[in-house]
């Protein structure tokens, strides 16, 4: 079996659907050629020449970053389209992808959903337009995530360094320090929920696998390994054993709330303190600050836990980058503009202001960011927490190359653990065991 | 399901109905406690959500977070929240809401009168072929329409129709489901005998079937529109990955576009504006269904003919 079958029936089968192999034929299929289309000099060209290019996103910012975006450049026209959320984009798009047709120009997608595509063949590799020179602008960690399988395939949008945010007035309340490990964690959340049984140390309804993934991710777990269609599952090494320990326990002793996350419910409950604490990405401040505004002056940041008490260490939780797709008819254009979007302060000030967190060197360091006192969290530098957090980031993470399918079955295998109070770690292995025949099933080795 | 009319007469031991003209009928309906406790419970559950959001539709985003879901709470919003519904994002919800009436008249109202037009002439006109079209409709019926819409989707970006409202429209056109119901009810309704008489009379078939049979027809009509009008009203993969343009959504992918602001970076919840979006979504549907429930009257020929 050899790379563009396999990138095909990656492409088809990650729509969930079945479609008759006659279909596929037409599909306008994917070839595995690395040819970028232009250089660097084409893009300034494409630039100046104008044209019509179509951006998917789901980013709140996005309409006023294409607003300055075509006041510098009047001659091209941005067509944006608003995919709601990365479920949604990733369903338009695979199925864009399998006709051949409306398929946009720049996208955004999920790091955690990069591989899949990659893999099918569906990016443009930027590199021969000269990005490889912005690879020290962007933290390690998100420049890893773009850049894979010998090529660059998007620029980062935004980075989740990892940590844990904590309701200082709770905490306070019941006597509660801030924990450095995670056993010191467990600890505090018996206590918290034996003074208030109405409170929670933290909040997982074992529903969500991007939490999931990075908990084992800052763990030392590193279930997911490819090596073209060769894929390694184990969901039971050290470090999901470490995790599925400690989590287990709390999950026994009635620590974790279950309400689902972005609900009104979720966000009623961070702000009378039922949920106590989050370990949870670096763009949160914002999310607390436009949503929990009743919470002002209670939250207060620190580093994530350790297993061991040692060095800290963090992982990614969410974050996107934008890539250019290979079926885009303008690819120097929509090259350029992604260079202008994700790599051009006057884009990026846009990002910040609408409480994002970058992943841009420069901006992580300035002063002016890693000294402003956030009046939300009672005038604490958060950002320098949130900062050293994207420096602890583990190496050598990798994802499934059908994460979204993956992230699909988690709730009903690992959410079973959850839901039946038993161990997680045994739900980890339902969750392997039907990763490993689905990606058997679509042509990759797993396991053999 | 809004009320149905029960037959008055049906008697629920199952014993067939005498057909006598003198008024006398069988047993009226037996009272059973168990029915009534069940079909009570069956009540509370199909009436709870629809309280819920009737009551979540009078809060205001700040009472929403921090009240009981099924009682009243802080100031009556319901008004400023319909204002705010129809203003927010340029009236954007206006448009979708006509762009849905727009695939329900057109897309419902088209598959009614071809499903009503198919079952009738497959009921009362033999044709060599006939045994494998009903092979054929009852194998659709078999397929559900989400698993149809990627093939769908593949055929119109081949003929240049995604993103347009065709890519609606079109698809709804076609309920095998329709055309099995109207079929089956036809076989009963419409005596052959009375399109005998017509014939005999020299009403040639178009008049006899506009001005007899589709009368006749009308309950099994009226059923085949309401599903129809439901399924197009609800429809949600299809125009997900047909429409890009926002202009172009019917109301339950604007509602969900909206609902999706709350999860994730940069987050901007407006569960305020979409659940009082919910609520005007299913105002038309409540209206459909107690507009055409009279029609839903059976027995309408019997005793027209003697058989």
């Amino acid at each position: 079996m050899n790379k563009r079958t396999i990138a095909r029936a990656v492409a088809i089968g990650a729509s969930a659907l079945m479609i008759g192999a006659g279909l596929a034929a037409c599909s306008g299929g994917s070839t595995s050629s690395n040819g970028g289309g232009g250089d660097a000099a084409s893009i300034d060209d494409a630039l100046k020449a104008g044209g019509e290019i179509t951006y998917w996103t789901w980013t709140p910012s996005a309409e006023d970053q294409v607003a300055a975006f075509e006041k510098a450049y009047p001659n091209v026209k941005v067509n944006l389209v608003n995919t709601g959320g990365a479920n949604d984009n990733n369903t338009k798009l695979q199925n864009a992808i399998s006709a051949g047709s409306g398929i946009p120009d720049v996208v955004q997608i999920e790091y955690q959903s990069l591989p899949q595509y990659v893999l099918a063949g569906s990016l443009t590799d930027l590199t021969s337009f000269g990005f490889g020179d912005l690879k020290d602008d962007y933290t390690a960690s998100t420049w890893g995530a773009v850049s894979q399988d010998n090529g660059i395939w998007g620029l980062p949008q935004d980075s989740g360094p990892m940590a844990l945010f904590y309701n200082k007035k709770v905490f306070d309340q019941y006597g509660i320090a801030v924990p450095t490990t995670w056993d010191e964690y467990a600890e505090a959340g018996k206590k918290l929920h034996a003074a208030d049984p109405t409170k929670y140390i933290t909040n997982d309804p074992g529903t969500d696998a991007g939490f999931g993934t990075s908990m084992l991710w800052q763990a030392g777990s590193r279930p997911f390994q490819t090596d073209g269609e060769k894929v390694t599952i184990n969901l039971a090494d050290d470090g999901a054993k470490k995790w599925t320990a400690v989590w287990s326990k709390m999950l026994a002793d009635g620590s974790l709330g279950n309400i689902p996350g972005w609900s009104d419910e979720w966000f009623t409950a961070l702000g009378d303190g039922t949920i106590a604490s989050l370990p949870i990405g670096a763009w949160m401040p914002g999310v607390l600050e436009a949503n929990v505004p009743q919470a002002k002056g209670d939250w207060a940041v620190a580093p994530m836990p350790t297993y061991d008490g040692g060095k800290a260490v963090s992982a990614e939780n969410g974050g996107s980058s934008e890539v250019v797709m290979k079926g885009s008819k303008n690819q120097a254009l929509a090259a350029g503009f992604l260079k202008w979007l994700n790599n051009s302060q006057d884009s990026i000030d846009v990002f910040l202001k609408s409480g994002g967190f970058p992943a841009t060197t420069a901006d992580l360091n300035a002063d002016s960011f890693l000294n402003l006192q956030s009046d939300y969290f009672g005038g604490q530098k958060i950002n320098q927490v949130l900062v050293d957090a994207g420096t602890s980031v583990g190496t050598g993470w990798q994802y499934l190359p059908w994460q979204a399918y993956a992230n699909s079955i988690y709730a009903d295998t690992v959410g079973q653990a959850y839901l039946n109070k038993t161990s997680i770690l045994d739900g980890l292995a339902a969750w392997q065991q039907k990763n490993v025949s689905y990606g058997n099933d679509q042509g990759f080795s797993v396991n053999k | 399901m809004a009320g149905i009319a029960f037959d008055r007469t049906g008697s629920p031991t199952g014993t067939p109905r005498r057909r006598r003209r003198n008024g006398t009928t069988d047993s009226g309906p037996r009272k059973s406690p168990l029915l009534t406790i069940v079909m009570a419970i069956f009540l509370i559950y199909s009436f709870l959500p629809l309280l819920w959001l009737v009551i979540s539709s009078t809060k205001t985003q700040q009472s929403l977070f921090g009240s009981f879901g099924l009682w009243f709470s802080g100031p009556f919003a319901l008004f400023d929240n319909i204002a705010q519904v129809v203003t927010y994002d340029d009236g954007i919800f206006l448009r979708w809401f006509l762009n849905t009436i727009i695939y329900v008249v057109i897309g419902a109202g088209g598959a009614t009168l071809l499903a009503t037009l198919a079952g009738y002439g497959l009921a009362k006109y033999s044709f060599p072929g006939k045994k494998i079209v009903f092979a054929v409709i009852l194998g659709a019926i078999a397929v559900p329409g989400t698993a149809l819409a990627v093939p769908t989707f593949l055929l119109f970006s081949q003929l240049g129709l995604t993103n347009t409202m065709w890519a609606i429209i079109i698809p709804s056109l076609i309920s095998p489901f329709g055309l099995y119901l109207i079929w089956v009810y036809a076989v009963d309704s419409v005596p052959t005998e009375l399109l005998e008489a017509a014939r005999v009379d020299g009403s040639g078939e178009l008049r006899t079937f506009f001005t007899i049979s589709l009368r006749l027809l009308a309950p099994g009509i009226v059923t085949v529109a309401l599903f129809a009008i439901v399924a197009t009203w609800n429809n949600y993969f299809l125009p997900l990955i047909m429409l890009n343009d926002p202009s172009l959504f019917p109301l339950t992918i604007g509602l969900q576009q909206w609902n999706l602001q709350a999860v994730g970076v940069s987050s901007q919840p407006i569960f305020n504006l979409v659940i009082t979006g919910s609520l005007l979504t299913i105002v038309p549907i409540v209206i459909a269904f107690l507009l055409l429930q009279r029609f839903w009257q059976s027995g309408l020929s019997a005793g027209s003919v003697k058989q």
